[in-house]
């Protein structure tokens, strides 16, 4: 095994890697959700109690999932950057922060519209709602620390931090709806028994959550290469990318 | 779900407002951020150029 990963470390060597990476994902993405919202929408039957509103199940549980899924992986970037001084680490957790807080919102919006048609109201002060907002206001905190501070190395260390400690957020958003009587239902997924929807549902809601991700990567990619040029705007190669793309 | 037609597909059971408003909402912030992404790389691009032709950062 002599696999150079510090290479990868340095933007220099990763920008374009990871311009290759966000093309191929991208179209990933576009195939998974393809896919998905067909089985969602075509081969996933009318639920008996609630109709086609539970269509929203499709974008709301892997939005929900991402939210969660993408501020971990920040968080781990972030933590990364703490321990080595990496340049690449903090651009990494900035660079997922815009895209996991639009998953967040996108779940919040999702279960609202759900909500309304099924439970009657569009929002309630329950566990899992209001660990679910405070997700989107971490998201919202460490993007507004970086860009309130000049120095990309301080803001990317203060950003870490606040990613950190952010991170006890994450279970007590899992497991509120075990913790706490919520009007928010249990896990739809379970690792320890059988999926109780419908085997076409759970399918077009898991290639969904593919495509969420695979989207998640390739914009992050796409958002890390805009950090990296604007961090790196004195350096050589950069200003070579910039000629060279006219 | 049985196909019977656009208007029904649209109408989602009664509950239109709802499915498409989830949808086209979530469909609409990830166009935004892929047109805000690629805003963001051309303008990091001129702001090299600049800085390439003037010897210094714009401002």
């Amino acid at each position: 095994m002599s696999i150079n990963w510090f290479k990868y470390s340095s933007p220099q060597t990763f920008f374009p890697l990871a311009g290759k990476l966000a093309l191929w994902f991208g179209a990933l993405a576009l195939v998974a959700c393809g896919a998905g919202l067909y089985i969602g929408f075509f081969v996933a039957p009318t639920d008996a109690q609630q109709g086609e509103a539970y269509r929203i199940i499709f974008i709301h549980v892997p939005a929900a999932w991402m939210s969660m899924f993408l501020y971990l992986v920040m968080a781990f970037w972030a933590g990364l950057g703490l321990a080595f001084n990496t340049r690449l680490s903090g651009m990494m957790a900035s660079a997922l922060a815009p895209t996991g807080a639009l998953f967040t919102f996108v779940a919040l919006w999702t279960g609202s519209l759900w909500g309304k048609p099924t439970w009657g109201t569009w929002w309630v002060w329950d566990a899992r709602l209001t660990s679910e907002l405070i997700l989107l206001f971490l998201y919202f905190g460490f993007m507004a620390l970086q860009a309130a501070i000049d120095d990309p190395r301080r803001a990317d260390k203060a950003g870490a931090v606040l990613a950190l400690v952010g991170v006890v957020n994450i279970p007590i958003i899992y497991f509120s709806v075990k913790w706490w009587n919520t009007l928010h239902q249990g896990a739809s997924v379970s690792l320890s028994k059988a999926p109780t929807m419908a085997a076409t549902m759970f399918a077009g809601m898991i290639v969904m959550a593919f495509g969420f991700w695979f989207y998640s990567i390739a914009a992050a990619l796409m958002r890390a290469r805009c950090i990296m040029l604007e961090r790196e705007r004195a350096s050589d190669w950069a200003v070579e990318y910039a000629k060279g793309s006219t | 779900m049985n196909w019977g037609g656009w208007e029904n597909f649209l109408a989602m059971g009664g509950y239109a407002f709802y499915v498409w408003g989830s949808y086209l909402v979530t469909l609409g912030l990830i166009v935004a951020e892929i047109v805000l992404l690629g805003l963001r790389k051309s303008n990091a691009l001129l702001r090299i150029r600049v800085r390439g032709t003037t010897g210094q950062d714009e401002r």
